[in-house]
């Protein structure tokens, strides 16, 4: 188990209470309930930690895979730096959001699931993890060609060896062949 | 269209009935609560909100019945062996254990939310009702009381309390929370993501499992969703309904008596939980009988072989077993194909260098001095797959990518122990074996295995039993250069075997063709292991290729799957 990225986990947990708490504030605003004024703030905090935690981060080891259209989320979320990249900011402002959830019980799941995930955030942030924006790599990455193949050839073409160049007696039909650059001496 | 339902048809049916089941129980239970006569006092107060937290509820019994069942693998197989008289389909559909059971975990997922949101609005508006802000009948109801001789309706019985506290001061609320919360935790932490790269969060998560059930079964056990009773004499809603103030006092309108519903849900949950606890058990008994250690060989390339005896062990080709080895985690268990035939006397597993376990397994093994015994092991299983219908096919492909071309160690061996002995049960007079990986390194010892088969059947002659191509998918110009300076020899420079390596993927119009061609009236079965796109891609080749005509040739799809 030591190799587990806790980050992974703390991300879709976060992912799902953000959803959860976006549901129960539209059923806390719908429904006209008592206190509905938590559920207006559950749905921003819902959209709010949906839209940070979207972009996944790369992984230290091995392949990252990217959600679906994650492209214009990561640069929101990287042009914060150090804000989004630490996992203890996150920690606690997951924490700091949860809490006015729990004053609703249409709200009180996702206060909990985003407790949660604060959490697995927080032992994220203690084992030195980190959030690095998921970037397409770049294309020089491929060895650089030379000038030279741009140009047509200098030389003719590679012969077989010369044991193969050779003319067979046994077989003089077969050896004749007709040289396609002249070969007799220049008599000029 | 016919080759479609050949391949797909069974499955698709099983899943219409489940679907008609989740569907039919859903309509039942909603018209039963939102029509029924003892609820027309509720319905007064919550309208149909009861029905339809009702109506998930009962889809949600069925379903976590559904659940356990899957994943009982010991069951599964047992089910296997006694399914042999009926049929290839039908066995095929209990590979796809898994599929379904995170199918039924969807449906749990789905309908948890809406019983959910349901409940959330009944406890709002009871809440409302209990305080008196609807009409007289709704407050007259919401105020009887669990004393001399009324009973309650409304399950709040405070005017000082608040949705939240109720909800943590019932046994189902609090049940109903930690619940929903283990099934979330479960949900976020076998996603691909997570379950592909950190088994262990998975399994460990997973094992929520108890708590959820534990939850399921005493969550109705407070009997808080009450149904109106018959008195003597009975209570007409409908005429009573608006002489609140004569009830009790006139002839027709006895005070209304209600009662809380019988849980119901442990009769649903029972017997699969049984179930479960026997095949953890069986898992337990296996772990504690003695395993021997036959021989320990390092293959190159860090594989490591392991040959092992254990009493009573009986196999089948391609299955595999579970292994856990106390010295390195008490806990983790993993499947690993047998690469021994059943006519061998021992079993034997190749295990490659991949993550943690195997890493310590095999540096553990490399530090023993000669000759002794390996670590102890528990070893659980076979569990079955579909490479046991290899032999039933009179003309078998076998597909084989990178690491999937172990269960086919397995298969050849002993096809060809059958061959020798002229086993009858060996319907199979032709194999193709397509061998796909990036480069040979890890499995050099299944290319020996290749290339002592190729011997043995040189030797009687039999050169035309066993066709296999080989097919590198990493080759780069420094392999093409290779292979052009030995065009000539004899043998191939990668492997050394007869067959000549191919480079890039295989071209299956082409196979699937030859092989359509080499054999006009047979049934041909395809069995692949390996990765899921390769599977999409055959599954679709052989219903291209299959031929409604029942004369002519006809292709089956198997893949195998851990």
């Amino acid at each position: 188990m030591g190799k587990i990225e806790w980050a992974m986990w703390a991300n879709e947990q976060s992912l799902a209470a953000g959803l959860i708490l976006l549901t129960g504030g539209i059923v806390g605003v719908a429904g006209q309930f008592r206190d509905w004024e938590f559920a207006a703030y559950a749905i921003a905090a819902g959209v709010f930690v949906c839209l940070l935690e979207y972009p996944r981060g790369k992984r230290n080891k091995g392949t990252s895979v990217e959600r679906t259209g994650q492209y214009c989320f990561t640069v929101c979320v990287k042009s914060f730096g150090p804000l989004t990249r630490n996992y203890y900011v996150r920690a606690f402002l997951h924490a700091a959001i949860c809490i006015p959830g729990g004053f609703l019980l249409a709200t009180v799941l996702g206060c909990v699931c985003l407790g949660i995930a604060s959490l697995i955030y927080l032992a994220a942030a203690i084992r030195g993890e980190q959030w690095e924006p998921i970037l397409p790599s770049k294309e020089s990455a491929r060895k650089p060609v030379g000038e030279s193949i741009k140009l047509p050839p200098q030389n003719p073409p590679p012969r077989p060896p010369a044991e193969m160049r050779r003319k067979r007696a046994e077989d003089l039909e077969a050896a004749a062949y007709v040289n396609p650059i002249a070969v007799t001496a220049n008599d000029d | 269209m016919g080759n479609w339902i050949i391949n797909h048809g069974l499955s698709s049916f099983i899943l219409l009935v489940w679907m008609a089941i989740n569907i039919f129980l859903f309509l039942w239970f909603y018209f039963f609560y939102d029509l029924g006569d003892q609820f027309f006092y509720t319905r007064h107060i919550l309208g149909s909100a009861l029905a339809w937290a009702r109506a998930p509820a009962a889809v949600l019994n069925f379903n976590c019945l559904l659940i356990l069942l899957p994943v009982c693998r010991n069951l599964l197989s047992l089910i296997r062996g006694s399914f042999m008289c009926c049929g290839r389909t039908m066995r095929k559909q209990l590979d796809k254990n898994i599929s379904f059971h995170k199918l039924v975990a969807y449906m749990i997922g789905l309908m948890t939310a809406v019983h959910t949101i349901a409940h959330l609005l009944n406890v709002e508006w009871y809440y409302n009702s209990r305080l008196g802000e609807y009409d007289d009948l709704s407050t007259a109801l919401s105020s009887l009381d669990d004393s001399g001789n009324t009973t309650f309706l409304n399950p709040i019985r405070s005017t000082t309390t608040t949705p939240t506290l109720l909800v943590f001061t019932t046994v189902a609320g609090i049940t109903g929370v930690i619940i929903t919360l283990s099934l979330i935790l479960m949900i976020t932490s076998s996603m691909e993501v997570i379950r592909r790269s950190y088994f262990e969060v998975f399994w460990f998560t997973h094992h929520l499992f108890i708590v959820f059930f534990a939850g399921l079964v005493i969550h109705g056990a407070g009997r808080i969703v009450r149904s109106q009773t018959t008195t003597n004499p009975p209570h007409n809603a409908t005429f009573c309904k608006d002489r609140i103030d004569d009830w009790g006092k006139i002839q027709e309108c006895p005070v209304p008596q209600f009662a809380g519903g019988f849980p119901q849900t442990w009769m649903w949950v029972i017997g699969p939980m049984i179930l479960y606890v026997c095949e953890r058990l069986l898992r337990f008994i296996r772990y504690m009988q003695t395993v021997k250690y036959r021989k320990i060989v390092i293959r190159p390339s860090k594989v490591l072989e392991l040959q092992l005896v254990k009493n009573g062990f009986k196999m089948d080709v391609g299955q595999y077993v579970f292994l856990n080895c106390p010295a390195i985690s008490q806990l983790e268990w993993h499947p690993f194909t047998m690469t021994s035939a059943p006519e061998e006397d021992f079993f034997s597993v190749h295990i490659r260098s991949v993550g943690d376990w195997t890493q310590k397994l095999i540096s553990i093994v490399e530090q023993l001095p000669e000759g002794a015994e390996g670590p102890k092991m528990g070893v659980d299983g076979p569990f079955g797959t579909a490479s046991e219908d290899v032999f039933d096919y009179e003309v078998a492909m076998l597909v084989g990518a990178g690491i999937g071309v172990t269960p086919f160690a397995s298969i050849l061996k002993s096809i060809w122990y059958k061959f020798k002995d002229s086993n009858p049960k060996l319907r199979t007079r032709k194999i193709y074996f397509y061998w796909l990986c990036r480069e040979t390194h890890a499995f050099e010892w299944f290319a020996d295995l290749l290339q002592l088969l190729e011997r043995e059947m040189e030797e009687r002659g039999m050169g035309s039993f066993l066709t296999y191509k080989l097919y590198l998918t990493g080759w780069d110009q420094s392999h093409a250069n290779h292979v052009m300076v030995h065009a000539d020899a004899d043998t191939d420079v990668v492997t050394g075997l007869k067959q000549k390596t191919n480079y890039g993927r295989p071209n299956w119009d082409k196979e699937f063709e030859q092989v359509r061609k080499e054999n006009p009236t047979s049934v041909v079965g395809t069995f692949l292991c390996g990765p899921a796109v390769l599977a999409t891609v055959l599954s679709k080749k052989c219903v291209k290729y299959t031929d409604v005509d029942p004369r002519k040739t006809k292709f089956y799809f198997n893949k195998e799957n851990f």
